[in-house]
């Protein structure tokens, strides 16, 4: 399913440095491409382009600080044309279970369409939302918050 | 996994008799008539008025039950535990009973000394497979009989006579219905917080006879009881598309409630059981719809650019009330079964969500959102006469008791560390008006409760 090639992101490859943990998959430690993990795969989308924007408290709208990521992940998807992903639409705590159902599937809509706008295929992007029921962070605070109201793009 | 089913039959075979006083006097065989539970005791004045009862709960005394045991000792328990919790009642101390006469009439000057405003008494005998109950409810001041039923069963069915003698009681000394023989359904949740099982369960209001519904391979949500008990409809995230289906949780087959496009949840069932409700995400916007059980065919209700979700109907069928962002932020709109005359009825300070009509069709329950806390409350149907009932870090999903007089929820404490320890989800139930707030047992941390109606005979 990998085709390997190696991705033209060399210039990109400065900007990946987030610390965030990964819904699923380990956790790519180093940057290097030499030995980087393979490219389009989970591990590659983390390490080296992000896989994951945040969103203001009750809104769904891209931010432009997190809309490089989006360009990011649009440039890697049109190289790694056999990837499909889902993403998967969070809020945080401070919400009720129903209603951050519903934001979460719009900040997973909203990702997307941003995704198919830069070119990317509809159909090879799903969505889906947990609402606030899959924290990424677990504590009871701003800065948590702020980490758990999230789209993030998983590979299939 | 318990799977303790009860045979539907088992409810059928729930018999009732009346018992007059002389009967018992006497001693001479009663008539025995099949009579449904829906048709219960035509309501007599009510010794004691719930108003007065929440500042000054009912002094009552329950006699273990005469003849066969264990069951006659764990069927008075029940009452006991049932009565006390309601918080309108106050049972009393059964080391105070001084009289140990098992049949017969209550000396009730005994029963005066200790206090005692009413008096239960009754008597269990066995037959085979089956128990017979005779259960009596006295007026202790006059010393009259106000209800004498006897019930028969099959005996691993004794719980449920217990709570429709509590019903009765709650029934004849308040003047409105009881919500003792109820269930519950609701869901677990064990594990990490972030990767945290979720499965229904279901079991009595009092926490016994519980048992899973699914077993948490996928998530389910927000269950909700049709009018007659037996089926609930809820969101599953099974093969990970989160849709709406419904259970039967006797057998619990579960059904796709149908092959609408987009993510669907929200659900609850109409008043007549013949439709649910509920939100479809479509573009990125959340409508409410109307899918009728029949053909399967869904109506939309709302349209436009926003999340519409936690619809609800009024009990008579003629109104929703739904939250929705619509306005900027979360708020509660009503609105006409048809989708027509939609109106915002919340104003006060904060988000307002999950909204629920009363039985009754006097009140709202909702759940406030401010920045700092949640709060559980109630308001008129009008927006008018906002009351909160309890408030504290997290809590929301107000559903209420089939009298409308009490209202389950779920309260969560705040995670202390980074690592989410200290973090818990518990059921809790709170008289309307605030008083009385208890927890709900269960084996687990829970979530998103849903009481039944009464269970029908």
């Amino acid at each position: 399913m990998t085709r390997m090639r190696l991705a033209p992101l060399s210039g990109l490859v400065l900007l990946a440095a987030c610390a965030q943990a990964p819904d699923q998959g380990g956790a790519a430690t180093g940057i290097g491409q030499a030995t980087g993990p393979r490219p389009g795969t989970q591990e590659d989308l983390v390490a080296n382009v992000g896989d994951r924007v945040f969103f203001d408290f009750d809104r769904s709208n891209i931010r432009p600080d997190q809309a490089p990521t989006l360009d990011r992940q649009a440039a890697w998807l049109q190289t790694h044309r056999q990837v499909r992903v889902v993403i998967e639409g969070h809020a945080d705590e401070r919400g009720t279970r129903e209603y951050n159902l519903a934001l979460g599937q719009r900040r997973a809509d909203s990702a997307r369409n941003y995704l198919i706008a830069r070119g990317v295929e509809g159909s090879r992007i799903r969505t889906i939302s947990y609402g606030k029921d899959r924290p990424a962070v677990l504590g009871s605070n701003e800065e948590a918050w702020a980490q758990n109201r999230r789209a993030v793009t998983v590979v299939q | 996994m318990t799977k303790q089913l009860l045979s539907p039959t088992a409810f059928e075979a729930l018999e009732r008799v009346s018992l007059s006083r002389r009967a018992l006097l006497a001693a001479v065989p009663v008539a025995t008539t099949m009579l449904t539970l829906n048709a219960r005791a035509q309501a007599e004045r009510p010794v004691i008025d719930i108003t007065r009862a929440r500042t000054d709960p009912l002094p009552i005394a329950i006699r273990d039950f005469a003849g066969a045991q264990p069951w006659g000792e764990q069927i008075a328990q029940v009452i006991t535990a049932n009565l006390a919790r309601s918080g309108l009642f106050r049972p009393i101390d059964r080391r105070a009973f001084l009289q140990d006469n098992p049949d017969g009439t209550p000396r009730f000057a005994e029963w005066r000394v200790i206090g005692a405003q009413a008096l239960v008494t009754g008597r269990v005998d066995q037959q085979g497979d089956r128990l017979r109950v005779e259960f009596r409810l006295w007026d202790v001041l006059p010393g009259t009989q106000i209800q004498g039923t006897a019930y028969t069963t099959q005996a691993p069915n004794w719980r449920r006579i217990a709570h429709i003698c509590s019903d009765a009681i709650y029934e004849r000394l308040l003047g409105e219905k009881g919500y003792f023989d109820t269930r519950i359904v609701y869901v677990s949740e064990s594990g990490p917080r972030d990767r945290r099982i979720r499965r229904l369960a279901i079991m009595d209001q009092d926490g016994e006879n519980h048992r899973f519904l699914t077993d948490g391979t996928w998530a389910a949500l927000t269950p909700r009881f049709h009018p007659n008990t037996r089926e609930i409809a809820y969101m599953s995230y099974a093969r990970n598309e989160p849709r709406v289906f419904l259970m039967d949780v006797d057998t619990r087959r579960e059904t796709l409630l149908g092959n609408f496009p987009g993510m669907t949840l929200s659900p609850r069932f109409s008043p007549d059981g013949n439709s649910v409700i509920l939100s479809a995400i479509r573009g990125g916007d959340a409508n409410i719809y109307v899918v009728d059980l029949r053909t399967r065919r869904e109506r939309q209700l709302t349209f436009g650019p926003s999340l519409d979700v936690s619809p609800c109907f009024s009990p008579d069928g003629q109104k929703i009330v739904f939250n929705s962002d619509r306005g900027g932020d979360q708020q509660l709109y009503v609105m006409d079964a048809d989708g027509g005359n939609l109106r915002r009825i919340s104003f006060g300070q904060g988000r307002y969500a999950t909204p629920v009509w009363s039985p009754r069709g006097d009140l709202i329950a909702f759940t406030r959102l401010t920045r700092g806390t949640f709060a559980i409350g109630v308001m008129r149907p009008d927006g008018s006469g906002e009351r909160i009932l309890s408030e504290g870090w997290q809590m929301e999903g107000p559903a209420f008791a089939p009298n409308g007089r009490v209202l389950a929820f779920w309260r969560e404490t705040r995670a202390q560390d980074a690592r989410g320890a200290g973090y818990s989800s518990r059921l809790a139930s709170i008289d309307i008006t605030g008083f009385n707030e208890r927890a709900l047992p269960t084996p687990a941390d829970a979530s998103d409760p849903a009481w039944s109606p009464l269970i029908p005979g």
